[in-house]
């Protein structure tokens, strides 16, 4: 009933105005889309945080993420990590983590890794499950690796390991996914 | 001119009766072999419609003297008193209707003179796909596909080629409903259409000279008669859990006011494979349509409104977000997500209006020539909702409106072998895209004005044979507003090329206004010949030219349906295409057959290549980029039938097609594979009109297909590797059984009812369609029983 209302509405309005020729197109502005991708590593006994940034400005656009990672992380060194998803298009820029975190039951961040130590989350939805915002990372070895970040749209929590942070059977749709190159010394 | 009309026999059957009440029964056909399906017979207060083979029966028929009436839209209605005793059998053969003002826009009703084969379908066909679509039911026509996203998109595909390249003409109106995009269904209540037939090929220049694969045509219920009709349909579907109910009343004349109201409501929940439920997938229609004529003696204006209002759940499993989304998706063999049963349809989905109102005044101009004027304004409102974020989420991520208004005037004259018919026509089209959806729209701001004329004419040569041609000329201007990224302006090589374009500097993106016009040429010549009495062959070459597309030109980025970044080009030119078709008809005899061998050679043929990956935020993405080359496309439908006996009845129907890329020697994409169709019917006529079908349905698997495979890396335990995506390799064939059947019975006084029980796929088979767009996430459709109560009154 509501389209079909909504819908006579339209109809009458567009049989008279048609033919009007005031049809230049409104700019969009992409409030929605996540532009840049950041992870920052404060060490837990003080320093220097290590910042792995991802950054699209041209959304869906041809050209590619800009990725930079800061530093190396150092061996055996414990870090509380934190992840940031921002819309730069936006000015200011506008914090998507935000509504992340405010719809906390429909999102879930994962870090995939190998060899780089072990990651655990540290905060939680309002059912008790992970979101995966806020981390601890211990470093494990010298070695090089890579971090792959990925937010997921409605993925299913209760999913076996899911709330330990495996992405196997997380399901959902990805709404970001970005790789850094990671060194441990 | 005066036309007779003959019956064929007028027999006693069986004995005087000492009962009260009798029954009449007997055929209604329009020849030899030409059974009339759904003609309507009249006795007093009792009606009943014929079977698809021009039979029928009355029962309860009072004795004595009684006045019997039968009729079918297009033909002179037969009129006479019978004097009855006892059961009695009235074969009739009607005659064509000379004085039908609206000869200029029927096709059919030329048909002696027309070298174009219109395949129509059955009123029996139309009534089974009730709680179907369009282009469910096109499909029983050998030689057209269906083109799926999931299971109630359905787009038809004819010899191969759909959307743009197949207008859908509806009620004498081309349907203006973003046909482009391959996920958009015609626009169109089935229940609404009291016949639908198809052109294959471009001989069909009155409706237009861009069909480059064929058209579409649709007409309401017309009663040439002075009666009250009405139709109530009711399905019941177990897959889906739905229901759909169609009802309609039509008051007919042969001088003064007639109308039609129709309407029907649909509402189906989730529908399932044979494993599992495909989250998501229900729809619900609301759809209305009517009209009023006023019939003078030489002239009639008539009104037209008609209203579509439909809402179609995606499954949920095909929202992707990225390639690694995808390459799950193929490997797991099953739907990432299946919830349980429900009637609610969340996001993605579509919803979409179409109104449609027009006006026709036709004109009798002397004893030979009518002239038919008709305004249309249509509007078309398409919301597709994607599953988004925060203050986004009940916001549409595409909001088009589409409105067209459009005038056409046809006239016709019949000189005595000569037939001419000649027509202009105009349109205005503007398109607007939403601006608060909060995403760059795929589809830009533009106004369209088209203007056309054309002229055909045809002449009977000899008794036997008919040739006719025609030619069409097309101007349209496009004129166009969109935001390009400049990045995106660049890559695409539009610099220096379009500057011109470009009429403002948005800091990272340019405002540009892009302009096109097209003057394109049409025709087409085609003989029709009678060999002996058996026989007849119909021969045809047509030329069309087909401008691009919105999508074709001005595409431009994510396609979340399918997980594909997909860009227009602004260099991109019209299609011709030069089509040559036979057709060999054999309809005299028990054994009755129709081949159709055609090669159609397309000229600057438009399709969507991968050209590469790229990477943003979300990971990454094929590119997928409009080119022209050059196609051919060659195939042959068959179609046959036996009638084995009064009660057994055998048909066949065959489609075979060859797609190449002349250019670069590789086959086509997305080329309907060989498929086959068996149907063995029982029918009693003597028994309540009893029907049984059981319908094999064939579909090769498509071993001609482009190799389109890419690598993408994925992250496995940490470690990214690179993972093949195949999206190239066609399902497996696959083969369904079908089975539908029908009684009818005299109900109250002056109606009957119908019921028919239809299974399909009967065995429950799982399988994968080439041509559904869903095919790499989900299985397609299970078993489904439906349960068919049809109520004439």
């Amino acid at each position: 009933m509501r389209n079909l209302k909504l819908s006579a509405l339209v109809f009458t309005t567009a049989l008279f105005t048609a033919c009007s020729n005031d049809d230049d197109a409104t700019i969009v502005n992409e409030e929605e889309v996540i532009t840049t991708v950041q992870v920052t590593l404060t060490p837990a006994e003080g320093g220097t945080p290590v910042t792995l940034t991802s950054r699209d400005l041209d959304g869906d656009g041809p050209d590619a993420p800009v990725v930079a990672v800061s530093g190396p992380v150092t061996a055996g060194a414990s870090y509380s990590g934190e992840v940031l998803f921002l819309n730069e298009l936006a000015n200011p820029a506008e914090d998507i983590t935000e509504e992340v975190a405010a719809e906390g039951e429909e999102h879930q961040v994962f870090y995939q890794q190998n060899a780089l130590g072990t990651i655990t989350y540290t905060d939680e939805d309002s059912s008790g499950n992970p979101i995966g915002l806020s981390f601890n990372y211990t470093a494990g070895t010298a070695a090089t690796g890579t971090l792959t970040v990925t937010l997921r749209h409605e993925p299913n929590k209760e999913a076996e390991g899911v709330a330990d942070g495996m992405i196997t059977n997380a399901g959902g749709s990805t709404d970001a996914e970005v790789v850094f190159s990671v060194v441990v010394q | 001119m005066q036309f007779i009309y003959s019956i064929l026999a007028l027999l006693w059957a069986g004995n005087l009766c000492v009962h009260a009440q009798h029954t009449l029964s007997g055929s209604v056909s329009a020849g030899q072999n030409k059974p009339l399906d759904g003609a309507h017979i009249h006795i007093g207060q009792l009606q009943v419609i014929t079977g698809p083979d021009g039979y029928y029966e009355v029962h309860k028929v009072d004795t004595g003297q009684q006045r019997v009436i039968i009729s079918y839209i297009g033909y002179k209605t037969l009129d006479t008193l019978l004097n009855v005793q006892g059961d009695l059998r009235l074969d009739a053969i009607l005659k064509p209707e000379s004085r039908q003002l609206a000869a200029v826009v029927l096709n059919d009703s030329t048909a002696a003179k027309t070298t174009a084969r219109a395949k129509k379908l059955s009123t029996v066909t139309l009534e089974k796909y009730s709680a179907g679509s369009l282009g469910d039911a096109l499909k029983e026509i050998p030689g057209v596909y269906a083109l799926k996203t999931g299971s109630t998109v359905v787009k038809p595909v004819i010899n191969g080629l759909h959307s743009s390249r197949v207008p859908v003409i509806a009620n004498n109106v081309r349907l203006e409903d973003q046909q482009w995009g391959t996920e958009h269904a015609p626009n169109l209540d089935l229940n609404s259409a009291g016949r639908v037939s198809v052109i294959k090929g471009a001989n069909a220049l009155q409706y237009s000279g861009d069909a480059i694969g064929g058209l579409v045509l649709t007409e309401p219920i017309t009663i040439p008669q002075d009666t009250l009709y009405g139709r109530t349909l009711l399905n019941f579907a177990s897959n889906g859990r739905g229901s759909s109910i169609s009802s309609s009343l039509h008051k007919g004349a042969e001088q003064g006011w007639a109308w039609n109201v129709s309407g029907t409501l649909k509402y189906f929940g989730d529908r399932h494979s044979p494993d599992y439920i495909l989250s998501n997938t229900g729809n619900t229609e609301n759809n209305f349509a009517g009209d009023i004529k006023f019939m003078g003696s030489s002239y009639d204006i008539s009104a037209y409104y008609s209203f579509y209002d439909a809402t179609i759940g995606i499954a949920k499993a095909t929202h992707i977000g990225n390639v690694a989304d995808l390459v799950r998706a193929i490997n797991s063999g099953r739907p990432s997500v299946i919830e349980p049963f429900t009637y609610g349809i969340e996001t993605p989905r579509q919803e979409v209006q179409h109104h449609l109102a027009k006006a026709n005044f036709n004109k009798q101009l002397g004893e030979s020539s009518t002239l038919a004027v008709q305004y249309a304004f249509q509007l078309n409102h398409r919301q597709e909702y994607d599953m988004r974020r925060g203050q986004y989420a009940g916001t549409p991520a595409l909001d088009l409106t589409l409105a067209t208004h459009s005038l056409q005037a046809d006239w016709k004259v019949e000189t005595g072998k000569l037939v001419l018919k000649g027509g202009v026509s105009a349109a205005i089209q503007d398109n607007t895209a939403d601006p608060d959806t909060g995403v760059r729209p795929l589809i830009p701001n533009y106004d369209k004005y088209d203007a056309g004329a054309y002229g055909i004419a045809s002449y009977a040569i000899n008794d036997g044979l008919t040739a006719e041609g025609g030619l069409r000329y097309d101007f349209s201007h496009v004129d166009a507003s969109k935001f390009y990224q400049k990045t995106r302006w660049a890559s695409l090589s539009y610099v220096d090329a379009f500057d011109h374009f470009i009429t403002a500097d948005h800091s990272t993106q340019w405002l540009t206004n892009p302009k096109f016009t097209y003057h394109n040429i049409s025709g087409s010549l085609g003989i029709r010949k009678q060999l002996g009495t058996r026989y007849e062959l119909l021969a045809n070459a047509g030329l069309t030219m087909r401008n691009p597309n919105p999508s074709e030109l001005f595409s431009d980025g994510l396609h979340h349906s399918n997980g594909t970044i997909e860009l227009g080009s602004l260099f991109i030119t019209k299609e011709k295409a030069m089509k040559l078709s036979g057709t060999l008809v054999k309809n005299d005899g028990d054994f009755t057959f129709e081949a159709t061998p055609y090669i159609n050679s397309i000229k600057d043929f438009i399709y969507l290549e991968p050209t590469g990956i790229e990477y943003t935020i979300r990971g990454a993405f094929p590119v997928y980029n409009y080119r022209q080359t050059d196609a051919l496309l060659a195939g042959l439908d068959l179609q046959a039938a036996w009638d084995i006996s009064n009660q057994w009845q055998y048909r066949s129907g065959l489609a075979y097609l060859y797609g190449q890329d002349v250019q670069s020697d590789k086959p086509l994409i997305d080329m309907p594979p060989l498929n086959m169709t068996n149907t063995v019917r029982y029918s009693n006529a003597e028994w309540h009109s009893l029907f049984l079908e059981l319908r094999s349905e064939a579909v090769f698997g498509q071993e001609r297909y482009p190799h389109n495979n890419f690598y993408t890396d994925v992250t496995h335990h940490g470690v990214i590797v690179p993972e093949l995506v195949d999206i190239s390799t066609p399902p497996a064939g696959y083969h369904l059984l079908h089975f539908n059947s029908g009684i009818t019975f005299s109900t109250f006084k002056n109606g009957c009812a119908t019921i028919g029980l239809a299974i399909y796929n009967i065995l429950n088979t799982p399988y994968r369609d080439y041509l559904n767009r869903q095919r790499s996430y989900t299985d397609d459709l299970g078993r489904n029983m439906q349960l068919q109560v049809k109520f004439i009154y």
